[in-house]
């Protein structure tokens, strides 16, 4: 039996792991920090009776605020009830049927009662229950459970929990990135342990993070980033090990042109030591706090410098596997500027919310060449609701999801005169694949 | 070469994908002294392939051209050769993310059919994971396998020849995700959840009809699993190209005349059709093939 919890270590819930709560659709990315309140859909609650348990357990909030685990189904489906009615042309919708006042509710709520206990008197009171359908009592005990439960499920955190969680919580921090249109960007630029993958992003994170998971911490990953530094909030959820952060570079796009021309430095200065110690000597015996802020200051530009050069190193070789892009900017420069990078025979995908700039990335690529297999699509998504008798589709999600611009690039050939059609080849009887 | 790794060159023994033109793929298996016949002329692996960078553009023989690529998962959906229908890209995508799959991972997946998706789940977990894959017909077993070897993959991969529903996936305890495509998967569930790892893992069945469907996800709910979702996932395909679109004319602007024109009416020039760069959309969007839980 010792064996089991050594076997079990990987999937239990640690302190500082980052987790992600789950209720019904309802998901948020917390850390697990001892003694720290966290507050999930209105309850504030402590995580610390979490440490210990399985990833995917679910656990009742007692009042206090701390978590209990949910025994698995027993006293599960209050009020199964044996009688049901046929339909609903008796049924009056006045408000009137439920004999509990929100008074009675809130005293069963301090006297302790359990959540199906309150919703077993829901039922009993109701005066409607026992005339409604089988199928209508299980949809009323459904809604009563999403109003009383107060349990909480914690996950461990993945690509396609995260995806839901930013398309759900706050989409326009992911650009609208749709989690199926995420799904799609891994395949299709053929992510995978090894390889080399050049991303840029503003998604929070989200498809950095992406890419990190399904390179398992091998190979490498450049982030170009806009700006003053990458942001990466959202890699911080995934709960990465520590040494897939080793493989994470970063490079600034505002010298991609010099990287290019081969004009980038990232050379140590040569004085800048002395100098400085030549100007600040008098200040320096009696300042040893300054002496340190410097010291500090140029080990940190050195860390940059070291940083610049090692990313720098990656990508003069012009070898890269892979080029994802999803971001707010518009990705034609973007794209155009990065696939320089790749390797030929190498995949490229780019997101956009609009389908517009995409089409000019298109044309542009066409024109210049150096690209094949060419593909601008975006996916229609569906849910269904499946339970017997009551099988029907429940959500359709088409074009809010952004589009993507696919393809694979070829060794680059002197650019073609406008209005070349080689590229595709004489025209009729041509043998579709796929 | 493998399916899983990057290489720069061309070698003896690869599998090479040769892009012909717009949505014209095919595989070639790379060999000294072979031949290949295109439209475009033939290809001579001795001299137009071995050695060459893959992406680089090869002429044939009857002076057309086409490039050389290097196999992918994706590139491999479309140009494999079908022993039974097959999972397209889109729905891979899927299933790669709603499994979680990613390096390490252990998967089950019954059946193999064409292997369409098992390069893909091969593609996710290596170096470290593994797929165990069942299928009952005997020489597609045995396909499978032989390509599994020609694609350096053999190593991450066990074939077995078996009826799952009958025997399950030949490992108990092991996987991180199951996948089943089969014509009556309930039965094989109570395998599937003997397949994974005690302490839990994700389980997908993608199915043709409704009622395939929902028998699957009574039989799921029956032997305890939760969370169970039904998805369906279209992709559509956007065409570009430019439309030109003729304006009207509606004759002489006589409220543009200034008084250097006094003289005579202005001629209306023909006015050239506005070329517009958009996109159009197949007229019906293609059905789906599945619906994945």
């Amino acid at each position: 039996m010792a064996d089991n919890v050594d076997e079990d270590a990987p999937y239990r819930i640690k302190e500082e792991d980052y987790v992600v709560l789950k209720r019904g659709d309802i998901f948020k990315a917390v850390q697990i920090v001892p003694k720290k309140k966290v507050i999930f859909e209105k309850q504030w609650f402590f995580l610390d009776n979490a440490v210990g348990q399985l990833y995917g357990s679910t656990f009742d909030i007692v009042p206090g605020g701390t978590l209990q685990p949910r025994k698995p189904k027993d006293a599960e489906s209050p009020a199964d009830a044996k009688e049901a009615g046929t339909d609903n042309r008796n049924i009056q919708d006045d408000g009137k049927s439920q004999k509990l006042t929100r008074d009675d509710i809130e005293n069963f709520k301090e006297q302790g009662l359990t959540d199906q206990q309150i919703i077993q008197q829901l039922v009993d009171n109701s005066s409607t229950f026992i005339g409604k359908t089988k199928y209508a009592q299980d949809k009323y005990i459904k809604k009563k459970k999403k109003k009383y439960e107060n349990i909480v499920t914690i996950l461990k955190p993945s690509c396609r929990i995260l995806a839901l969680m930013y398309h759900g919580r706050e989409p326009g921090k992911i650009c609208h990135l749709r989690y199926d249109t995420l799904a799609q960007m891994l395949t299709l630029a053929n992510i995978h342990a090894g390889s080399k993958v050049l991303v840029f992003e503003t998604c929070a994170g989200l498809l950095l993070g992406s890419v990190m998971e399904r390179m398992g911490g091998y190979g490498s990953v450049i982030q170009m980033y806009p700006g003053g530094g990458p942001v990466r909030a959202g890699v911080e959820s995934f709960g990465f090990p520590a040494h897939f952060h080793d493989t994470l570079h970063e490079f600034p796009v505002c010298h991609v042109n010099a990287l290019l021309a081969g004009t980038l430095d990232t050379a140590p200065p040569k004085d800048a030591s002395a100098g400085r110690d030549t100007n600040s000597a008098a200040d320096d015996v009696c300042d040893p706090e300054k002496e340190a802020r410097e010291k500090q200051r140029g080990q940190r530009l050195s860390f940059k410098r070291k940083k610049l050069a090692s990313a720098a190193a990656l990508l003069e070789g012009r070898n890269a596997d892979g080029l994802v892009i999803a971001s707010r900017f518009h990705p034609c420069p973007v794209l155009m500027g990065m696939l320089k990078f790749l390797a030929p025979s190498r995949p490229f995908v780019v997101y956009s919310q609009y389908k517009e700039p995409l089409i000019e990335c298109y044309t542009k690529l066409k024109e210049q060449g150096g690209a094949v297999n060419l593909r601008l699509a975006d996916t229609w998504l569906r849910h269904y609701q499946v339970l017997p008798n009551r099988t029907h589709p429940v959500l359709l999600m088409s074009g809010g999801g952004g589009f993507l611009l696919s393809g694979t690039t070829v060794a680059a050939d002197a650019p073609k005169p406008a209005g070349a059609q080689r590229a595709e080849g004489p025209a009729p009887k041509r043998l579709k694949v796929a | 070469m493998s399916f899983v790794e990057y290489s720069d060159l061309i070698r003896d023994g690869d599998v090479a994908i040769v892009y012909l033109g717009h949505e014209s793929m095919m595989h070639v298996k790379v060999k000294q002294g072979a031949q290949t016949q295109t439209r475009y002329g033939v290809i001579r692996h001795s001299s137009d392939l071995i050695g060459r960078r893959y992406g680089s553009k090869v002429t044939c023989s009857k002076g057309g051209w086409v490039y050389v690529l290097h196999p992918t998962p994706e590139l491999w959906t479309v140009t494999l050769p079908h022993r039974t229908q097959i999972l397209y890209t889109t729905d891979i995508a899927t299933i790669t993310m709603m499994l979680e799959l990613k390096p390490g991972c252990v998967v089950c997946e019954s059946g193999t059919g064409s292997g369409s998706l098992s390069h893909a789940i091969l593609r996710s977990v290596a170096p470290t994971g593994h797929l165990h894959t069942v299928e009952f017909h005997q020489q597609r077993a045995e396909k499978a396998a032989e390509e599994f070897k020609e694609h350096g993959v053999d190593g991450l991969v066990t074939v077995r020849n078996q009826d799952v529903c009958k025997d399950g996936f030949g490992v108990s305890g092991v996987a991180d995700a199951v996948f089943l495509d089969i014509p009556s998967p309930w039965e094989a569930v109570r395998h599937a959840k003997a397949a994974m790892k005690r302490q839990g893992g994700r389980v997908c069945s993608f199915s043709p009809c409704i009622e395939q469907v929902q028998r699957t996800c009574e039989a799921l709910a029956e032997e305890g699993f939760e969370e169970i979702s039904t998805l369906e996932v279209l992709l559509r395909v956007h065409d570009v190209r430019t439309v030109y679109l003729p304006l009207p004319d509606f004759g002489a602007d006589l409220s543009a005349q200034t008084d250097d024109d006094a003289a005579a009416p202005t001629e209306t020039k023909p006015q050239t059709p506005v070329a517009l760069k958009t996109t159009t959309l197949p007229r019906e969007m293609q059905g789906h093939t599945g619906i994945r839980l």
